[in-house]
């Protein structure tokens, strides 16, 4: 109970700071360059869980446990929470940053073909009625989608010109965000918020996975009642 | 094992050449396709590089329609059972990836006769990167389809989930193609074009070995 509140806390420091630290002078992006605190870090997260979520189906496949299967679609589920909230405020950035909501810039797409794999992932586990079948074929197709998403994050924007920060021709570097000559103030504040959001994410994924844990328990023991 | 690969392939194939199912109801999807693009661009001069993206949207649409044929109809006519008493897994969906890959060769060839035959502003420039863009792009499409295939193939709405589920799968695959396309009508030489055909086969072989490692899953369902 306690770590809740801390975790509260220490969120809540994070954002506050994430507005108000002195992060330096960045050539072409100056103070909007304060997204990196949430935005990056959310889409850091929303692959996290993905993953999270690819290895929690490969487990079930081996082993058959429904709750193996729970647990990976609260990841899923949660992974879609933060694509979506990087999706949100990409797009309000890029507003001012580049003069309209979308562009099309490879990372924009990127991160809309996330929203359409896992749209799709949710779609197929709602045609399937029978429990066993739905766990075992949406595993699949997460673990399918899962290792073609390698060529939308890493491969697509660095071969591809754009104009989010890190892609090709950006002369600030052709690699990842933390290539960035970044303040190193903005450093500490960076991963102090991605490890606020990992935390985040586990005690979600926790609490999620636990209730969905519960109802088939419940259901389980009504059955046996009856 | 390869005996049986190419038995499974000899069967859909004679039996697709018995009823002519999918092929015909394909060829024609290509041409009312097609005509429904010339209707609507009647009379205007359309751009190399649209015409490269109305050219993937054509194969795409047309593999969507018709190459989920193979497990579909094993599904309908029951046949599953004896397919699983009969050989391995793997070997089918070796066996149905060889008649994917066959089947969407046929229609590509078809939709690119058809294509440079109706629209005029289709003129490419370097065919050696336009060939190498189609034949690896009908590669990861047919190697993508087929597992979703199997996967649709035990849901309850097979025909609408199909597309939704296969589109941001194929998506890197059609965005590099589409570029190998454009590139092609702006004359590019191969050389200049290996990043994209390493994207397009390293997507193939990455899809083909995941498949095999899941299809015993899928199957076995």
């Amino acid at each position: 109970m306690i770590w809740k509140f801390l975790l509260g806390l220490y969120m809540a420091i994070i954002t506050a700071l994430a507005f108000v630290i002195p992060i330096g002078f960045i050539p072409g992006l100056g103070e909007r360059a304060r997204i990196i605190f949430l935005h990056v870090p959310s889409a850091w997260l929303s692959v996290i869980a993905f993953f999270v979520a690819m290895l929690y189906a490969i487990r079930y496949l081996k082993s058959k446990n429904i709750y193996e299967d729970v647990k990976s679609v609260a990841s899923a589920e949660i992974g879609f929470l933060f694509c979506f909230v990087t999706t949100v405020t990409g797009s309000i950035w890029a507003k001012f940053n580049w003069g309209s909501f979308w562009n099309w810039d490879p990372r924009e797409t990127s991160i809309f073909v996330l929203l359409l794999i896992y749209g799709a992932y949710f779609v197929l586990r709602s045609a399937i009625e029978v429990e066993e079948r739905r766990a075992t074929l949406s595993a699949v197709y997460s673990i399918i989608a899962f290792i073609t998403v390698p060529f939308f994050i890493f491969i697509m924007p660095r071969i591809m010109p754009g104009l989010h920060p890190g892609s090709k021709g950006d002369p600030e570097g052709a690699g990842p965000v933390v290539t960035f000559k970044m303040d190193p103030n903005m450093r500490v504040l960076f991963f102090a918020s991605l490890l606020g959001f990992i935390l985040v994410y586990l005690w979600m994924f926790k609490l999620r996975s636990r209730v969905e844990i519960l109802k088939i328990k419940i259901q389980n023991k009504i059955y046996q009642e009856v | 094992m390869l005996s049986s690969i190419w038995a499974i392939f000899l069967k859909d194939l004679k039996s697709e050449l018995r009823t002519r199912y999918a092929l015909n109801a394909l060829l024609m999807f290509v041409v009312v396709t097609i005509s429904m693009i010339l209707f609507a661009t009647a009379g205007e001069v359309i751009s190399g590089e649209l015409l490269s993206g109305l050219l993937w949207v054509v194969i795409f649409f047309s593999a969507m329609s018709g190459l989920s044929r193979t497990f579909v109809s094993e599904e309908d006519r029951g046949t599953v059972i004896f397919l699983q008493l009969a050989t391995r897994p793997s070997a089918v969906y070796f066996g149905k990836l060889l008649f994917n890959l066959v089947l969407i060769f046929g229609i590509n060839f078809f939709v690119v006769i058809a294509y440079f035959l109706t629209m005029e502003g289709f003129k490419i420039k370097s065919f050696d990167v336009f060939l190498a863009g189609l034949i690896l792009g009908s590669l990861g499409l047919a190697s993508a389809s087929t597992i979703i295939a199997a996967i649709i193939a035990k849901a309850n709405t097979k025909g609408t989930l199909y597309p939704v589920l296969s589109f941001p799968v194929l998506l890197p695959l059609l965005i590099t193609a589409i570029n190998m396309t454009q590139l092609s009508i702006e004359g590019a030489k191969l050389v200049e074009t290996f990043g994209h055909l390493r994207i397009l086969f390293s997507y193939f072989a990455v899809v083909v070995i995941a498949s095999y490692l899941l299809f015993d899953y899928i199957w076995k369902e």
